[in-house]
């Protein structure tokens, strides 16, 4: 009584704030932790101080230390006499953080070419550039200490060459006969200049010429990679720092080069002016320096130029050097040549000379304009079925991919949708409604639905067009402009989407994770903030598309959710998750239940009898001791199972038999109606063909080859799949037992529609693996064959051996040879048989066969597998094919043809014509 | 009883708004629960009354094909009575499941309609749609007593559990029946 008037008084009270949640039973009431308690940890979990906001933020490790607080604790120790612990040499990497090993910590890791496979120090002509870059560098030298210091390591590269026979110095290639003094300069001399003096080396090369030996071959020419070292200094153009080999060893240093050269200007080339040096021993000289008060010889400090240094006279520069082709094109010359020579200009390589002719100038065809609306980049499409409930879709898709206009009248022939196919070639279509979603829905509900996408769109277009007209294609519009319109047309409906369970980039966790964002701050009505959540390293104009597509995806998401969610329910099993616990025991078959109650025989064989586990607390309440007093299951007891095993299912009862049984009665129904059209097995429904992208290509590549030589296109496989059957059912006559199984593709419709319901799991999963395979290796068939064929050249073996199999008793032992070459007959190119004998000269018939046989079986043990499964469909199709054959009009299939061609004897042909047929 | 298919129970002593369990066996809505003292006596949409036995931790399931309306267990507790939109009455027994009487003649096709049995378990009720209250007898399953209750659908049916007294809802009233002899004490009405 008393917590009864308690009560009352309470609901007189007025309350504020939000209730604690109420205690349990026997709960206490917990203390706040204290602050000196609550504890400060980084990402990884591990503990963090604070050294106060002054004086540092955290610390490391343990009070700055590598030890813990038990102190230092040696990892490798281990205390068994037998196992010694390895002795492992720490790195500091062992005392890092992980954070300091990734990316953008203290000592990244990532992969770096290592000393082995780097090109370095003996690499003789990197060094040559090398050098010349060290010259012209800011601080001139550094290049000469890396060589004193450097390792001598060979890489592997230079081993091999010389493990090959390479000499240093020399070139690569295949020895030469040329003269040995031209190609190759000397390799001692450093190079650093342009040219010998013209008159020295030219007399010299002359005279060596006559002493020629005639069978002597050299290596050939040592290629000076040509520096292009940018000029990144402030110096003037062509000035050089100093070389400090000349600077500290002074003049002995030259000397010992001088040498070498013999007297050539190559050094002092390179030095600038030295000569003028002559006299000094020792000492920094150069025009950077300016005039000591120590300088004697004035009159060389501003390196004053006499004019007979500069060449007065045009004339040829001699070539040789190696350096040609890298600043102009220099004039070779030589005495000997005519005049015509001389007036071209470049250098004519060694056993070429220049025609008399002129050839006539190539024609430049210029480039094709492109459209005005034509942008960069490739929109994949998916081909989704035009023209029913499915436009819907696709213009969204299209939308979204920012395709606004679609030119489905030159779509080809596979694009196209069953009901189109039938179209062109003249068919009444199907009556049976097209399958979809909005099926199932009220006939208020899709009108409903439709009403808001009109409206939608209406909206859209109408803000979208004078945008368009503005911007040109090229440049999409501005993101500011998008997003401000977009927000005035969503800014309200967002407002109240709830729920994130529309993942429209789930493929894509970044994206959707991008979208998510956007999702928020569009709803939190914010303006600015909406190009953040964008990933900053894509183009502006990809972020720009990626935002409209963010949009729609919003707006999809919109008009559709609030009508559709409360259609659906969540699934029962998560997807990814191969067991399941699923109740031990399951009320048995609803079949037998439902005669044995037409039958009025209740009792047994409607009972099923589980074992139950009462709630504790529910036993006590009803005063009732616990049946089960020391399990912990409650409810009925569960186990886990795989979760697409057969035996899961085999118990269900009806839904998925009596649903199955129901669709197979209906196609064939429907495939005995349309037995006229004759459902082709190249047909797969468009749903199909939108799930296995990249095959689908390949497929759809060998189908439109098939296609050709087989049936024209009939389609309406969609339809008989889910369409309700309208028909009166039709005897079921043996064909029909062959379309039924003709017929299973559909399945993969269901699959496509259902994918994560486990239902027809347990129905089909042993006509599944067919049915995947029955597609794409169908169709590959001959392809497969046809690639075989093709490289060796004699495309014809199989035809050949086909006819020549029916006779040959050696190949019809293997069991399924022969539907094997059925099928080959049927799906491959038609070749004429007598092709072999007839277009190829060479080994007899006999011996070829041999030999093509040899390699066909070891091809067909490839097959095999797959053939045996398919034997059934093959031969049944085949007889579908003949029957065909014999409905047809002689004068309307290409496949008549081909067969034609294949009866009667076309040597002429070539193997590349007929595959192109 | 739900129409999420589940059964739950809590414990009304204590004061966790979450049940002490839920059964969650049924596939369809569970349309009639009734509790004794050791067992849990439901009826779904899915066209199975269930029985839950406390003290012998089982579940008992029987098929009956059309969806339950409503179910009851008999004075004595050895039988359930379900109602089922197949416009048909079934005794069942408790223990076995057979079968043990079927009661028709009335109509119960859309609604969810209760069924009653009398004080003394002699005589089945049901609730029609025709207006009437149907009375059969128990044993011989033969149409005893119908009622014009009203011209609506009667919408709940209770009999008292002592006295030979009858409740029925049916539009927008409540009507109290009694036997002819009664006496009304007082000003009951």
């Amino acid at each position: 009584a008393a917590a009864e008037s308690s009560d009352s008084e309470e609901e007189d009270l007025a309350s504020y704030g939000t209730a604690l949640q109420p205690l349990q039973e026997g709960e206490r009431i917990k203390k706040p932790v204290p602050l000196q308690e609550q504890t400060v940890k980084d990402a990884k979990g591990r503990y963090q101080r604070f050294h106060g906001a002054f004086t540092g933020g955290f610390s490391a490790g343990y009070f700055n230390t590598v030890g813990t607080k038990e102190g230092w604790t040696p990892s490798a120790f281990v205390s068994s006499r037998q196992k010694r612990a390895d002795r492992t040499i720490l790195g500091p990497e062992d005392f890092m953080d992980e954070e300091d090993l990734s990316e953008f910590g203290i000592a990244p890791k990532d992969i770096t070419t290592t000393d082995d496979f780097a090109s370095k120090a003996k690499d003789r002509i990197k060094e040559k550039a090398r050098q010349i870059a060290g010259v012209v560098a800011a601080i001139p030298g550094t290049t000469a200490f890396d060589d004193l210091i450097g390792p001598s390591k060979i890489t592997v590269g230079v081993e091999l060459l010389r493990k090959m026979g390479w000499k240093e110095g020399q070139g690569i290639g295949p020895r030469v006969k040329r003269k040995p003094r031209r190609q190759k300069p000397d390799p001692a001399v450093k190079v650093y200049g342009c040219a010998l003096p013209p008159g020295l080396s030219e007399g010299s090369e002359d005279e060596e010429d006559e002493y020629q030996p005639e069978n002597v071959t050299f290596a050939p020419k040592d290629v000076m990679p040509v520096d292009l070292t940018p000029k990144e200094n402030v110096h003037g153009l062509g000035y050089k720092g100093l070389d400090p080999s000349q600077a500290l060893f002074g003049a002995s240093g030259r000397e010992h080069l001088n040498l070498f050269t013999g007297g050539s200007e190559d050094t002092s080339n390179l030095l600038g002016d030295l000569r003028h040096s002559k006299g000094r021993k020792l000492g920094i000289t150069g025009q950077a320096f300016g005039v000591g008060a120590l300088e004697e010889e004035d009159d060389d400090i501003y390196a004053t130029e006499t004019l007979s240094k500069y060449d007065t006279v045009l004339k040829d520069e001699e070539p040789g050097d190696g350096l040609y082709g890298w600043t102009a094109p220099k004039q070779y010359k030589s005495k000997k040549r005519s005049e015509r020579e001389v007036k071209y200009i470049g250098k004519i390589l060694d056993g070429f000379s220049l025609a008399s002719k002129s050839s006539t100038p190539s024609k430049i065809y210029p480039p094709p304009d492109l459209p005005r609306n034509y942008r960069p980049v490739h929109y994949f499409r998916p081909v989704i079925a035009a023209g029913n409930e499915n436009s819907r879709l696709q213009k969204a898709l299209e939308e979204s991919t920012g395709k606004l206009e679609c030119d489905t009248t030159h779509q080809s022939r596979h694009a196209l949708n069953a009901s189109q196919r039938g179209e062109r070639i003249g068919e009444t279509g199907l009556k049976g409604p097209a399958p979809s979603v909005l099926e199932y829905l009220s006939e208020k509900d899709r009108e409903r639905l439709k009403e808001v996408k009109q409206a939608s769109e209406q909206q859209m277009k109408a803000k979208m067009l004078p945008q368009q007209s503005r911007n040109s294609r090229f440049q999409p519009a501005s993101p500011d402009d998008a997003s401000h319109k977009w927000q005035m047309l969503l800014g309200g409906q967002l407002a109240n989407a709830g729920s994130s369970d529309f993942k429209p980039f789930a493929r894509d966790p970044e994206k959707q994770k991008r979208y998510e964002s956007f999702v928020k701050s569009l709803k939190q009505g914010e303006k600015d903030t909406l190009e953040h959540y964008l990933d900053p390293s894509m183009t502006e104009w990809e972020r720009g598309r990626e935002q409209e597509e963010f949009f729609r995806a919003a707006m999809f998401y919109k008009s559709s959710n609030s009508t559709l969610s409360s259609r659906f329910t969540r699934a029962k099993y998560e997807d990814d998750v191969d067991k399941v616990e699923v109740p031990r025991d399951q009320e048995n078959d609803l079949d037998d239940k439902e005669t044995a109650v037409k039958m009025k025989m209740f009792g047994k064989l409607t009972r099923d009898k589980f074992e139950w586990h009462p709630e504790k607390l529910l036993c006590r309440r009803f005063n009732v001791p616990d049946p089960y007093p020391d399990s912990s299951i409650v409810g009925l007891p569960k186990v886990k199972r795989d979760k697409y095993s057969v035996f899961n299912f085999l118990t269900l009862p009806e839904p998925t038999t009596s649903v199955t049984e129901a669709t197979n009665e209906k196609i064939q129904q429907n495939n005995s109606l349309n037995k006229s059209k004759k459902p082709s097995r190249w047909d797969v429904s468009d749903k199909e063909k939108e799930k296995k992208d990249s095959i689908s290509e390949f497929i759809s590549l060998a189908r439109s080859k098939a296609d050709v030589q087989q049936q024209p296109p009939v389609p309406a496989r969609e339809e008989c799949g889910t369409g309700p059957s309208e028909t009166l059912p039709t005897e079921v006559t043996n064909e029909d037992k062959d379309q039924e199984e003709e017929s299973r593709p559909s399945m993969d419709l269901f699959k496509a529609i259902f994918v994560s319901s486990s239902d027809e799991k347990s129905s089909s999963s042993e006509e599944e693996s067919d049915e995947e395979q029955q597609p794409t290796t169908l169709v590959i068939d001959p392809e497969t064959t046809k690639q075989a064929d093709l490289p060796d050249g004699s495309s014809s073996d199989i035809q050949g051996k086909n006819v020549a199999a029916t006779t040959d008793p050696g190949i019809s032992l293997l069991p399924t040879s022969k539907q094997e070459l059925d099928a080959t007959e049927e799906f491959g190119p038609k070749l004429p048989p007598a092709f072999s004998s007839g277009g190829f000269p060479g080994p007899s018939r006999k011996e070829k066969h041999r030999k093509h046989r040899e390699k066909h079986k070891t091809k067909r043990e490839h097959k095999q597998k797959k053939e045996k499964k398919k034997k059934h469909k093959k031969q049944k199709n085949k007889g579908k094919h003949k029957n065909k054959k014999s409905e047809k009009d002689s004068s309307s299939d290409t496949a008549d043809s081909s067969d034609s061609l294949s009866d009667t004897d076309t040597p002429g042909l070539s193997p590349k014509e007929l595959l192109r047929r | 009883g739900s129409i999420d298919s589940t059964i739950r129970c809590w414990d009304c002593r204590s004061r966790r708004p979450d049940p002490v369990q839920i059964l969650d066996e049924a596939k369809d809505g569970v349309s009639s629960v009734k509790v004794s003292d050791h067992e849990i006596l439901s009826g779904s949409v899915d066209g199975r009354v269930r029985r839950y036995d406390l003290r012998a931790g089982q579940l008992y399931s029987d098929y009956v094909g059309s969806p339950i309306t409503s179910v009851c267990f008999s004075k004595d507790g050895q039988c359930a009575l379900a109602a089922s939109l197949d416009s048909t009455l079934r005794l069942l027994d408790k223990e076995t499941g057979e079968l043990l009487g079927e009661y028709t003649g009335h109509r119960s096709k859309a609604y969810r309609l209760d069924c009653v049995l009398s004080e003394q378990d002699t005589h089945v009720g049901s609730a029609s749609e025709d207006g009437h209250v149907y009375f059969w007898d128990l044993v011989e399953g033969s149409l005893a007593l119908s009622l014009a209750v009203g011209r609506g659908v009667v919408q709940s049916l209770s009999f008292h559990p002592t006295l030979p007294c009858l409740l029925a809802a049916t539009e927008g009233q409540v009507q109290l029946w009694r036997e002819e002899s009664f006496q009304p004490q007082g000003d009951a009405a």
